[in-house]
């Protein structure tokens, strides 16, 4: 029997969303409950469900996986979006790291300060263009290929994908300067399972919102606002 | 040239101690580079060592590793210390990610400012105790076994090993409620590549002092 995925989270991006995308990259369905009370999440705590008593939850072949690196692991192996040996995945780990530390400046956005949030939308516009895009840049000039790691479609081009939209989203020309990103954005953009996921309709969640900052405070009890980088 | 992994960093623990029991717990011997002064930081990046301008850098097999996850999980991939299959992988991952958010409690508390430290103090006790050493417990306790996955020594069982004895540091009698995880702890301390780690002269780093906080406002300010 086999089930489909089951995400457990918000109905918003957050820390889920990059789990969202690499199961649309790969294909695969999944279902989705969302959160949206404090006693639905004090259920899934006294059901024991959550490890470490928090989401991301996926329900995955017979496992009730958390912690967010985990899951993405453990998916990009599985549909082998992982590379074809250790140098390899180690490669991808490391271009995946940058992405998600860039994409974490850019999840706790909405929970700052509206002077904050100013500050944080250049400290974000900065370490894009001057760290991050010019290694991805870089990786993709000197070998000519068209995916970041051993001339395969993997994990590590999902994820990059996924923070070039979300950083253009906070400034629509970033990547003014990146010719190669602009190439690789307009290339894996059109790959089937991404395509279908970037269409409306999708369960790719839009930018978070007013609505979506309030449900996760209610449901965690997180009333006090995130400090700026 | 050696062909020993190096290492460079800072001489103090922050991101690169789990990266040192991990090669340590593997029996592997290694080498490090210290940064004291901004300039030497600065070096590094101009002449293209560091990937994302930041340590912890590990030259290990002609890749120059940057992402403390990455080349961790480089080390646990080549040395056999990341279970047997996917799922086994799947828990050691769960288990190391989990230490680590607590880990990371405990890597920002010499920064915190002093008017601070006792509520981060009591955060990490508050965690500890009642977020992820009952996990722990529980999982030894059911399995019954002397590891924590596939009744197997894994990098799982080395981050745990690090995060008992980093909080036990701090709180001394943290372990009073937990009788598995003692056991746990005795039984790493046996095993012969930790019980060298654990000794005097070993590449472990002590915990951070005024010291090591003012090296890395130092080397890494802006």
């Amino acid at each position: 029997m086999s089930r489909k995925p089951k995400l457990y989270y918000f109905d918003g991006r957050g820390k889920m969303e990059s789990i969202r995308w690499l199961l649309g990259a790969a294909g695969v369905e999944f279902e989705e409950e969302f959160l949206e009370t404090r006693e639905q999440y004090e259920k899934l705590l006294q059901g024991g469900s959550l490890l470490f008593q928090q989401v991301p939850m996926v329900e995955i072949d017979g496992m009730r996986m958390v912690q967010t690196r985990a899951i993405l692991s453990y998916i990009a192996a599985k549909y082998n979006l992982y590379g074809k040996d250790l140098k390899e995945r180690a490669l991808i780990d490391m271009y995946v790291g940058g992405t998600d530390d860039l994409m974490g400046f850019i999840l706790m956005f909405p929970f700052l300060s509206a002077e904050d949030k100013e500050k944080q939308r250049a400290f974000i516009v900065q370490k894009a263009t001057s760290r991050y895009f010019p290694v991805y840049e870089k990786v993709l000039k000197d070998h000519g290929q068209d995916f970041l790691v051993g001339n395969n479609f993997s994990w590590a081009d999902v994820h990059l994908l996924e923070a070039i939209l979300m950083v253009e989203e906070k400034k629509s020309d970033v990547l003014s300067g990146f010719p190669q990103l602009q190439a690789f954005k307009a290339r894996i953009s059109s790959i089937p399972t991404i395509k279908k996921f970037l269409e409306p309709g999708s369960q790719r969640k839009p930018v978070p919102d007013d609505k979506y900052v309030e449900t996760v405070r209610r449901v965690l009890r997180m009333y006090y606002d995130l400090k700026a980088n | 040239m050696s062909g020993k992994p190096r290492l460079t960093y800072l001489n103090g623990r922050g991101r690169m101690e789990p990266i040192r029991w991990l090669l340590a717990a593997a029996g592997v011997e290694f080498e490090e580079v210290y940064l004291e002064t901004k300039e030497q930081y600065d070096k590094l990046i101009k002449d293209g060592f560091l990937l994302f301008e930041q340590v912890p850098l590990v030259e290990i097999d002609g890749m120059k590793m940057v992402q403390t996850r990455a080349i961790l999980s480089y080390i646990a991939g080549k040395y056999n210390l990341y279970g047997k299959d996917l799922k086994e992988r799947a828990l050691i991952d769960m288990y190391v990610e989990g230490i680590a958010d607590l880990m990371q409690m405990i890597l920002m508390f010499p920064f915190s400012p002093p008017d601070a430290k006792e509520k981060n103090l009591d955060s990490i006790k508050e965690r500890a105790t009642n977020r992820y050493f009952p996990v722990f417990e529980k999982v030894l306790k059911q399995h019954g076994q002397d590891f924590l996955v596939g009744n197997k020594f894994s990098w799982a069982d080395v981050q745990l090993m690090e995060a008992i004895l980093a909080v036990e540091e701090k709180i001394p009698a943290v372990l009073s409620g937990f009788p598995k995880l003692q056991v746990f702890k005795t039984k790493m301390s046996n095993m012969p590549t930790i019980k060298k780690f654990l000794q005097p002269g070993s590449p472990r780093k002590p915990p951070p002092d005024a010291h090591y906080v003012e090296t890395v406002l130092k080397v890494f300010k802006k």
